[in-house]
């Protein structure tokens, strides 16, 4: 790399000796290192929230199961959300983001490194917290935990406080992440990059960050007000007391709704990431795109009661809610023209990353139009609780969160291990997932509408619905069954995948500019950043200087795998 | 795309609810409900068609083959711009749409026969909801729903001095309007039967408004009533899921007829429950 003129910079590399075993895993302030940590973590509560799921579908799937009892269909239910949504979909992205936004903005690692470690650990001690639960009394209030169901007059057990622990340390840990993300991002990037050259997963991450940094810590308040009521006497929400159950609805959902933003924004800018470099084109609208990111945090965080339209309220609160959900439609609308754009006219390599965020796109699509539906307030008094929100709920956060997570894998894995996944069991899981999640979730639609009330143990055979469950619970073992062959394509290529070195996609960000896996401080030289895709500005230096040709060409298979 | 809609809206009445739409035909309100439902799902598959298609089909047409190159594309300002406003435009369009039709789902409807049996002759309407001043209340029949773990407890108002309240079953008279009163004693419960609108959530501390009006027609021919099934929407504990409420429409004078003879039963259990109340005292007080 003669090209770039030398700067004056600290190399740690081959200064200390490599520190070896399996203790440094605890001890560890590498931003990578962490980064495995909250990716396997993540991986281990996934499953475990999935066999919660794969329990609810086998009571549901046929009429009068006795499967299950109501208490523990309660509890299941109540730690498969809380597990998706605060031990799954928001680490994973502060797993993502902790290995990557350092090399993707050419860093050498986060701004508070130790913070860092600190973050992790809170995480995994939060999930513990909750999942101590399960040998004593689980949580049975949903993930929700609506007063006054979750007092202590209605929930007596202790599960309901190893709930309120989990959200108070997984909330720091998410807290201290942001405020450490956001540092990172502010002052480390390379020399050049402005922002308007910074990758667009970063954009997403910052402004989850900020997002974080808001929802989260008025969560912490709630879940505080609760313990209170419950142990100390207070009557935030009792309204025998004076106290309002309204509350708390209208808390939670201050938080809940810019929490469904900080599940996907992320998710979005990894589509940004991923379909141009398969395209081979430049992302479409990258300003629009950054932008679209701002406007949905913001008015994410003013749509909050069109979870409550069934609550009393009067017309105008409805109307003002309907119009602000409705308005959150446009940026995010202008965000899936753009990646459709990206893809037209493009070369499009059909590689498994790439078909896991068309496929969460177009899932996406869907749940974003019956989102539509669910902003009307007067059709959501029919909708609202019933399936067809389940539904609804699964296409926006699995169809973009949890296609994009995979999709990540796929794509980071030769970054993180140094090897490749394989292609075609890739391509066969996809297969599985997309169908397994569409038979389980499209059919749920239906079952909503006939009147199937969501968090129900058991309903009658009289009720029409034993079909459409039938069909769900199939589905979800399809599900399963991708998931299964995805981690076992991880546990294959983790010692047998081709060797990747560090650019097999000639993607166009920083972390490929490194090595696969890349050294403890990341680069040894840091380049200058010239544009929005900083790798194709090298290749193209490369093959200015030496002559050989370096950029993709179309049809030509890029590595065998 | 107007050709589709008013196809649509024609069949409306006649598509199978279910599968495909919201469960209808108990209420104005659910009507209501329902065709707002069919304008947003003909819109939203417009939508969703168009877009998975372009998906699709750049996903296949430009799929990398060997000799083709990407066009080097940054964005295109007025395209942007256009698709912002279009998806701006559509949604204007549904805001108009929805305040269109909110007066017949929120507002009850005029009932056709009063208290008393009499068909009622048209005078202004009546509001019930939470903003708006509560019905004058002759001709209405209100019923207060109490939702607690795990029934349904309605309380009919006075007619002729007699006091009436019943248990999961609601027997109510075709034709009439009933606004309901819905509250909670113990955790927040949601009132709903699918065919006769929406839901209303029962949270404690708080009256919220629900109103049906089944139609007259909607007795068959040989039948003496109609019933209409729903249950608990929103999670209140392990026995939710049993937590089950039927409305049931019978025509005036039977209903009369079950209302004079549910007060009577009411009456005489209390009067039982007095004398055996006086009974254990005056054996108490030897």
């Amino acid at each position: 790399m003669a090209a770039f003129p030398a700067r004056p910079q600290i190399i740690a590399r081959e200064v200390d000796r490599p520190r070896r075993g399996w203790t440094t895993w605890l001890t560890t302030t590498d931003h990578k290192k962490i980064g495995i940590l909250y990716l396997s973590t993540v991986l281990v509560f996934f499953v475990i929230g999935g066999v919660e799921a794969l329990l609810m579908r086998i009571q549901l799937g046929t009429p009068e199961n006795t499967f299950l009892t109501p208490e523990k269909y309660n509890e299941i239910l109540t730690m498969h959300g809380t597990t998706m949504v605060f031990l799954v979909i928001v680490p994973v992205w502060a797993g993502f983001a902790n290995y990557f936004l350092p090399l993707m903005i050419g860093a050498r690692d986060v701004a508070f490194p130790r913070l860092n470690a600190w973050s992790y650990w809170m995480y995994l001690f939060g999930g513990i917290a909750l999942y101590a639960s399960v040998f004593f009394t689980p949580p049975e209030a949903g993930w929700f935990s609506y007063v006054p169901l979750s007092l202590k007059e209605f929930t007596p057990s202790n599960g309901q406080e190893a709930w309120i622990y989990m959200v108070h340390l997984t909330g720091l840990s998410s807290i201290l992440g942001a405020v450490n993300f956001i540092a990172t991002i502010h002052n480390m990037r390379a020399p050049g990059m402005g922002w308007g050259r910074m990758p667009l997963f970063i954009w997403s991450i910052l402004i989850y960050a900020y997002l974080i940094i808001l929802a989260l810590t008025s969560l912490a308040a709630s879940v505080t007000m609760l313990l209170l009521d419950r142990n100390f006497g207070t009557n935030f929400f009792d309204p025998n007391e004076g106290g309002s159950a309204l509350l708390w609805q209208h808390l939670f959902w201050f938080f809940g709704h810019p929490e469904v933003y900080i599940l996907v924004l992320p998710a979005f800018g990894v589509f940004s990431e991923i379909l141009p470099v398969f395209a081979r084109k430049p992302i479409f609208g990258y300003k629009a795109i950054a932008a679209a990111t701002a406007g949905i945090a913001f008015l994410g965080m003013l749509v909050w009661a069109h979870h409550m339209f069934a609550t009393p309220m009067s017309t105008v609160v409805l109307a003002f809610f309907m119009l602000s959900s409705f308005l959150i439609a446009v940026p995010t609308g202008v965000k899936i023209f753009n990646w459709v754009a990206t893809l037209w006219r493009g070369t499009v390599e059909w590689t498994v990353p790439l078909l896991f965020c068309v496929g969460g796109i177009a899932t996406f699509l869907m749940g974003g139009i019956t989102g539509i539906f669910l902003a009307v307030f007067p059709v959501d008094w029919q909708l609202t609780d019933t399936y067809f929100v389940v539904a609804h709920f699964h296409y926006t956060a699995f169809g973009a969160s949890a296609f994009a997570m995979v999709g990540a894998l796929y794509y980071w894995f030769p970054k993180m291990t140094g090897r490749m996944m394989s292609e075609a069991l890739g391509k066969v899981s996809f297969v599985l997932f997309f169908v397994g999640f569409h038979l389980t979730f499209l059919i749920q639609h239906s079952a909503g509408l006939d009147g199937m009330p969501r968090r129900i143990y058991e309903y009658s055979s009289a009720s029409g619905w034993a079909v459409q469950n039938l069909i769900s619970t199939v589905g979800a073992f399809v599900l399963a069954l991708s998931v299964l062959l995805t981690i076992a394509n991880v546990a294959r290529s983790l010692k047998r995948g081709v060797v990747a070195g560090p650019d097999p996609w000639k993607a166009n960000t920083l972390e490929w500019f490194t090595t696969s896996p890349p050294p403890e401080n990341n680069f040894d030289t840091i380049p200058r950043v010239r544009s929005v895709e900083p790798m194709k500005d090298i290749r193209r230096q490369i093959e200015r200087q030496t002559g050989v040709p370096q950029r993709f060409e179309a049809g030509k298979p890029m590595v065998r795998a | 795309m107007p050709v589709a809609l008013t196809g649509a809206l024609l069949l409306a009445p006649t598509a199978s609810a279910g599968w495909f739409l919201p469960e209808s035909g108990g209420s104005p309100n659910a009507d209501g409900i329902r065709t707002l439902y069919i304008l947003i799902a003909v819109i939203g598959l417009v939508i969703f068609i168009g877009v998975e298609g372009l998906l699709i089909y750049s996903m296949v047409r430009f799929r990398a083959r060997k000799g083709r190159v990407a066009a080097q594309i940054h964005g295109n300002t007025q395209l942007e711009i256009g698709w912002t406003v279009g998806a701006a435009a559509i949604l204007i369009f549904l805001t108009v749409f929805t305040f269109l039709l909110l007066p017949k789902i929120k507002n009850p409807a005029r009932t056709d026969i009063g208290l008393n049996g009499q068909p009622v002759a048209a005078v202004g309407a009546d509001f019930a909801s939470t903003d708006q001043p509560a019905p004058p209340g002759d001709n209405n029949l209100n019923i207060k729903v109490i939702g607690q773990q795990y029934s349904w407890n309605f309380q009919y108002p006075r007619i002729d001095n007699k006091r009436v309240y019943a248990n999961n079953d609601m027997y109510v008279p075709v034709g009439m309007t009933v606004t309901l009163d819905v509250e909670s004693v113990d955790v927040a419960h949601s009132w709903w039967i699918p065919a006769l609108g929406g839901k209303a959530d029962a949270i404690p501390g708080y009256t919220n408004k629900m109103w049906f009006k089944i139609p007259l027609d909607a007795i068959k021919q040989g039948q003496s009533q109609v019933v209409y099934t729903g249950q608990c929407a929103e999670l209140c504990g392990r026995n939710h899921a049993d937590m089950v409420a039927r409305v049931i429409g019978m025509r005036y004078d039977d209903w009369k007829a079950w209302y004079d003879s549910k007060a009577q039963q009411l009456q005489q259990a209390e009067t039982e429950a007095a004398n055996e109340r006086k009974k254990l005292q005056s054996s108490e007080g030897q």
